[in-house]
């Protein structure tokens, strides 16, 4: 995971509640390695008609919001499917930050160990920001992770919060695995004392 | 420390015993007794390889192929698509490096599996379960915090067997009353989530209870909780008893002789303490449930089957007319229509929802003597080979056969059609699965979510139907 810098980002908003994970990355694109530029896959059947021409309506076809890396989203943003690839497909696009009133819960986990800042802010703070982002197309929004705050288009400054663990990695780029591993001697503890209690789950080995 | 006296909930009791350690920032690392697997884990699989890190717990894992899995050979050479088969074949040969039970397509134990973990006893009250697929919610059923992950979480519990979480807030869902002839657990999960919303729950683990849910099999049970992820709950419960018991005793990988009687006694603490607080408590009267169908893109958008599609024009603010505007185009509906005038092309019975044996009794009930409506295309795919070995044991593949059905073997299949089992685009699914997205069954697809009972209806008729009716005879 690289270092989360601070942006300074073209906001894109998409207007709708409740985008699952299946649109965000549909499920025929499940199977391909995460070497591929999953980007091409992101919102596909939004994005693209059967014929792989653009849907001209659709945000990301737009300019400028092509290329913005901050995503704004209405509610439940990212429900649906564990799916790990709807991340992926986000973040190889470009984006580094989705903005939404709330997240699916898996979602937002996966979100967070792979670079890509989910920033939770009010709703009314929400709807301001989509109504600004989508009349003046271009309007930027800047994030910073170590102050926590998103700075809108008219200027005005939002403090979000996160766990500061989380935060800790995003800024230095870090893998939670790594720091698990530094605890394992706590883990291997607490399976010796584990494994003297009754009805510890079902075993392929006895 | 917090006061051991004080009452406790089901979740609480689950959450403190695996609870490993805490980090400054209030995470806590859970110690994961059982990893379910399936054929979407390469990627986590490859994660560990990169590290050189090899499964920490093996025999606490177990694994079968079941969202690119043929359901009309059980032959994975069949897979035209190489990406896909690959996908499979993966599955197979990373368990057999690391030592993981793996049941394939050879063996009839494989299956979906949010049904082969409770059908083999590897669900157990009292015990965290995670899975790379977000049903895992299925197994709280049986009384465990079971939840589904993303990848790189997958690979953190293959490397340590653990998982940092943040304590989720907890949400009593008391479902008083009796359940109506022609109304499941399908219907009252429909239900739920048609009150609170697909974000209902977000941040909450669900707790089931009251009447009409302790009321519910265990197969019941399983339906209600494997929908909590459409509340927006990442997990859903429901407190061990007798009927949690009598289902697991015997089954293979359940506990047997001494271990079972200990086990016993240790799941009947296990039930939430009166006077236990949740942080949300939501009630509802099963005597109210009618049959349910969703007619819009969101498990939130559903109705009683004796209501009708909603009108734009009702709607109380302009974004929410927008919004039904936007999801009655895609789904091909005209506004105001009864729900009983919606015709249908395709009836899919299966899932991780409703695969298991009790729901292919409930729709061969209905279907039993009927027949398939011209033009529509029937399918059943069990939820196992073992669910299909007993519903063939019993003769339901011939009702089903008899009637017009496809009979199928085992997988995720139509529910999501990752293995190439799709909806045609504008296509119209009566449906037991899960989810009803935008696409969800294949571009273009549309679905409405219901119970077997209501699927059977939708197939012998040729569009959505009370069941109820059929069940009068007054078809």
């Amino acid at each position: 995971m690289k270092p989360f810098e601070p942006l300074d980002s073209v906001a894109v908003p998409i207007m709708r509640a409740n985008v699952d994970t299946d649109q965000i990355l549909p499920a025929r694109y499940l199977q391909k390695p995460r070497s591929d530029d999953f980007g091409a896959y992101l919102f596909r059947d939004l994005r693209f008609r059967k014929d792989g021409s653009e849907v001209p309506d659709f945000v990301l076809n737009q300019e400028p919001y092509r290329h913005g890396r901050i995503l704004v989203a209405e509610r439940n943003f990212g429900c649906g499917s564990s799916r790990e690839h709807a991340v992926w497909a986000l973040y190889d696009y470009g984006f580094r930050a989705v903005i939404a009133p709330s997240f699916g819960d898996i979602f937002h986990s996966n979100a967070l160990k792979n670079g890509l800042l989910p920033i939770v802010l009010p709703d009314a703070t929400v709807a301001a920001l989509l109504k600004t982002i989508s009349a003046r197309p271009g309007s930027r929004v800047k994030v910073d992770l170590a102050t926590q705050t998103v700075v809108a288009p008219d200027g005005t400054t939002h403090s979000f919060t996160i766990d500061p663990f989380a935060k800790h990695c995003l800024m230095h780029g870090l893998d939670e695995l790594d720091y698990t591993l530094t605890e394992m001697q706590r883990i291997i503890e607490f399976e010796r004392r584990y494994a003297g209690e009754v009805a510890t789950g079902p075993r392929s080995d006895r | 420390m917090s006061d051991t006296n004080a009452p406790q909930t089901l979740f609480e009791k689950i959450w403190s015993r695996h609870r490993i350690m805490e980090r400054p920032d209030g995470q806590v690392l859970l110690y994961i007794d059982t990893h379910l697997v399936q054929d979407g884990s390469a990627p986590a699989f490859e994660m560990l390889r990169r590290r050189g890190i090899a499964p920490r717990a093996p025999h606490r894992t177990f694994a079968t192929p079941d969202h690119y899995v043929p359901t009309d050979s059980r032959d994975l050479n069949t897979i035209a698509d190489a990406e896909k088969r690959r996908m499979a074949q993966a599955l197979m040969q990373d368990s057999a490096r690391a030592g993981i039970r793996f049941f394939g397509l050879d063996d009839p134990r494989q299956g979906i599996l949010h049904v082969v973990g409770p059908e083999q006893g590897l669900s157990w009250p009292g015990t965290t379960i995670v899975c790379g697929d977000s049903h895992t919610s299925t197994h709280g059923a049986v009384g465990a915090l079971a939840f589904g992950i993303g990848a790189t979480e997958v690979s953190h519990v293959l490397a340590t067997q653990t998982l940092w979480q943040r304590k989720p807030k907890t949400m009593r869902i008391v479902v008083d009353g009796r359940l109506k002839t022609g109304v499941s657990a399908k219907d009252v999960i429909l239900s739920i989530i048609g009150k609170i919303g697909t974000a209902g729950a977000v941040g909450h683990v669900i707790e089931y209870a009251g009447p009409a849910v302790t009321s519910l099999t265990m197969e019941g049970r399983l339906t209600l909780c494997n929908m909590s992820i459409e509340a927006g709950a990442r997990a859903g419960m429901i407190a061990p008893d007798d009927v949690t018991f009598e289902y697991l005793a015997g089954r293979p990988f359940a506990p047997a002789g001494r271990d079972w009687d200990e086990a016993v006694a240790y799941w009947r603490t296990l039930p939430t303490d009166p006077g236990a607080r949740f942080d949300r408590e939501v009630t509802l009267n099963a005597d109210e449930i009618a049959p349910m169908v969703t007619w819009g893109t969101s498990p939130e958008d559903v109705v009683p089957i004796t209501g009708r599609v909603p009108d734009p024009n009702a709607a109380t603010d302009a974004e929410r007319r927008d919004v039904i505007e936007r999801t009655l185009s895609y789904m091909g509906l005209k506004p105001g229509i009864p729900m009983t005038d919606v015709p249908i092309d395709h009836v899919f019975i299966g899932s991780c929802t409703n695969g298991r044996i009790e729901d292919l009794r409930s729709a061969a009930a209905v279907v039993k003597g009927r027949k398939v409506a011209a033009g529509v295309e029937a399918w059943v795919v069990p939820g196992s080979g073992l669910v299909k070995a007993q519903a063939e044991a019993e003769g339901l593949d011939r009702i089903f056969k008899d009637a017009g059905f496809q009979w199928r073997h085992a997988g995720c299949s139509m529910c999501l059609g990752t293995n190439g089992d799709i909806v045609a685009p504008g296509k119209r699914c009566a449906s037991t699965t899960n989810r009803n997205f935008v696409g969800r069954q294949g571009p273009g697809s549309r679905t409405h979510l219901l119970s077997p009972m209501m699927a059977a209806a939708a197939a012998v008729t040729g569009r959505l139907t009370d069941v109820r009716r059929l069940m009068e005879g007054a078809a």
